[in-house]
């Protein structure tokens, strides 16, 4: 049995809404997984009922081996890092730490012991006396997960706690995040929007669309075997090109090109995706087109450009020469190819 | 450049600066210049103030006036003085303000954060009572007190007045703005929805009881037309009513009016409630300074 399980979990919201449909899910102790979808996609819900803050309409969550349906948030044992961090605005960063062990009944000596030990650990110890309103994103950021380390709980839930801060403090955060988690290797659940939140805090990612899990793995899995058309847009950036076209024969043909895909499949209406960086600028490549726009990013530059009206985009090495408005020659090798039916959007 | 260009706003501003403040000025003299003729009156001796009336400059009577106003048995029994009055209001209002803070922060705390299916309807049967003050159901409220054994008791003067539709409202709308997030966080941290009220919402609401507390004490002080039928008995007279009834008992003899301590009762009835807002008003404009969101 999974430390933490989820079967069959479905919200349905009293105005009619589906959030959440027969999703079921294991987590292992001292995993963290990440649940990733765009905005309103249920993954925010799917958290929120872990934690207890959202009634379940049906299905059954158990943590640590015990049905938690009707159990108190209080009593789950679960701490959560909410996105604005819902410090309390009134209480000094050391009472919002020993709030909640105060609550606990834990004695003063106990509590002052492990909000410094904490405190240090964050390195948040010169402002225990401060009030939330005193201090930078950062430093509340690193409250709010002080209060939730702090308790020791069974397991940990982000509910996007790193989109309100500046772009820089965002990937320094999600270091120290996940070197935390693996320090102390407590169980924890991510929700995010982000794909590259997601592949690199991940053990395992989740990625929900529309209120229905599309695919488990980890990142690694997620990216190199998508298993639909809207897992294989998602994760990744720049995005993954998508050509619709017709395979005949495992021929698949865009434009003036073709390629051989290796498997004897016949589909009238299919999408190939090729990653950007999966396409190769060649001098004697099939497919030739023109450079509509070049974005310079140091090391990598991406080329935008169509080819038989479908656009994509192509990630290189900044050192091959190509500008806007020149024609450019590459080629698509057929391993490197993710082939979808339009019809189902499952992979192929 | 720069220089002129500082000049001709400095010049441009001035004249609506100088309008601004006289207008300012004049609201403020407007204000304070009934209190100012008052107080320097009641400082003065009777048979002068009869002579000349109201006087703008202090006079010398200050000690005897004052001393008399407090301390001199009045009423028809001759046992109630001012400064039992002065008692009497205080915790007149006092009761009231504090019981209506309370109740009405408790009954919007019920009416926001446990969503019974009567929440609203129940709100807005509290809101009707806007519409029906004490004045207008005297009656009733009366004969109620009455049936209870309550007249002539603080109890009788407090319980009527302490159910509050403002505040209620108030506190229901401040409730509305404070987030979520931190009601689900501190469910986390094992606060039930006791001490939930207690440790957020009450530390949170400082700014807004400090506020209500200032309205509804000068409301319970200012009361008049309740106590004046509540009691019958002198010792629960409260100061409001005794404007009216105090120092006018020699009026029928030969002695002159009372001005001067009439006045001086005037300017030390005031005082409580100034004093009430003056205490507060540091919480107040602390709560304001520091934006707690």
């Amino acid at each position: 049995m999974s430390f933490l399980e989820l079967k069959n979990i479905t919200k349905i919201y009293p105005n009619g809404t589906k959030a959440v449909d027969e999703t079921s899910l294991n987590v292992e102790d001292g995993e963290f997984v990440v649940f990733v979808g765009p905005s309103g996609c249920g993954k925010s819900t799917l958290l929120r009922m872990i934690a207890g803050l959202e009634d379940i309409t049906s299905g059954e969550i158990s943590l640590d081996g015990k049905i938690i349906n009707n159990v108190d948030p209080s009593e789950r044992d679960v701490a959560m890092v909410f996105q604005n961090y819902a410090l309390y605005p009134h209480m000094s960063v050391y009472n919002n730490m020993a709030y909640g062990l105060k609550n606990r009944g834990i004695s003063k000596e106990e509590i002052t012991t492990k909000v410094n030990d904490v405190a240090k650990l964050l390195e948040i110890d010169q402002l225990l006396s401060r009030k939330p309103s005193m201090l930078s994103g950062g430093q509340r950021q690193r409250v709010a997960m002080g209060r939730a380390i702090v308790r020791n709980p069974k397991i940990f839930l982000f509910d996007e706690p790193l989109s309100n801060l500046d772009a820089k403090l965002r990937n320094q955060m999600r270091l120290e995040i996940k070197k935390l988690q693996r320090q102390m290797d407590v169980t924890s659940i991510f929700v995010t929007h982000d794909q590259t939140e997601a592949m690199t805090l991940g053990d395992r990612i989740v990625v929900i669309n529309n209120g229905i899990v599309e695919q488990v793995g980890t990142p690694k899995e997620i990216y190199s075997k998508p298993n639909t058309k809207f897992v294989a847009e998602f994760i990744g950036s720049p995005q993954m090109n998508i050509f619709n076209c017709n395979i005949e024969n495992g021929i698949a043909k865009i434009g003036d090109g073709q390629i051989n895909l290796d498997k004897s499949i016949n589909i009238q209406d299919a999408s190939i995706g090729i990653r950007p960086d999966d396409i190769q600028i060649n001098q004697n490549g099939k497919f030739e087109t023109k450079a509509v726009l070049v974005e310079y990013l140091g090391s990598d530059m991406i080329i935008y450009s169509s080819i038989n009206n479908q656009d994509f985009s192509c990630k290189l090495s900044s050192k091959i020469d190509v500008k806007a408005g020149d024609n450019f020659k590459f080629d698509i090798s057929a391993s490197s190819i993710h082939v979808f039916d339009n019809a189902t959007s499952k992979r192929i | 450049m720069v220089y002129t260009r500082d000049i001709s706003k400095q010049m441009k501003f001035k004249p609506t600066e100088i309008l601004t403040h006289l207008i300012l000025i004049l609201g403020v003299l407007l204000m304070v210049l009934p209190i100012w003729f008052s107080f320097a009156t009641s400082t003065h001796d009777n048979i002068s103030i009869i002579k000349e009336g109201m006087k703008f400059f202090l006079g010398d009577k200050f000690s005897e006036n004052y001393n008399e106003v407090l301390n001199e048995k009045g009423g028809w029994s001759e046992e109630v003085t001012a400064a039992n009055m002065f008692i009497n209001s205080f915790i007149m209002a006092f009761g009231i303000a504090t019981l209506k803070v309370v109740i009405s922060a408790m009954s919007a705390y019920a009416l926001v954060y446990f969503r019974f299916k009567l929440a609203v309807p129940i709100f807005w049967l509290i809101f009707i009572t806007l519409l029906v003050p004490l004045e207008v159901r005297i009656f009733p409220s009366y004969k109620i007190v009455s049936d209870l054994g309550l007249t002539n008791t603080y109890t009788g003067l407090i319980l009527p007045l302490v159910a509050s539709a403002t505040a209620t409202f108030f506190f229901r709308q401040f409730y509305k703005t404070i987030p979520d997030e931190l009601l689900e966080s501190a469910k986390l941290d094992g606060a039930n929805s006791w001490r939930f009220f207690i440790d957020f919402l009450l530390p949170l609401s400082k700014t807004m009881l400090a506020a209500m507390f200032i309205f509804m004490f000068v409301y319970g002080y200012s009361q008049y037309l309740w106590p004046l039928i509540m009691t019958t008995d002198e010792k629960y007279w409260t100061v409001v009513m005794g404007m009216k009834i105090i120092f006018t008992e020699n009026y029928e003899g030969v002695a002159l009016p009372r001005t001067g301590e009439r006045f001086a009762y005037i300017i030390l009835s005031m005082l409580p409630p100034v004093l009430v807002v003056v205490i507060l008003q540091r919480w107040f404009i602390k709560g304001l300074i520091q934006t707690e969101k």
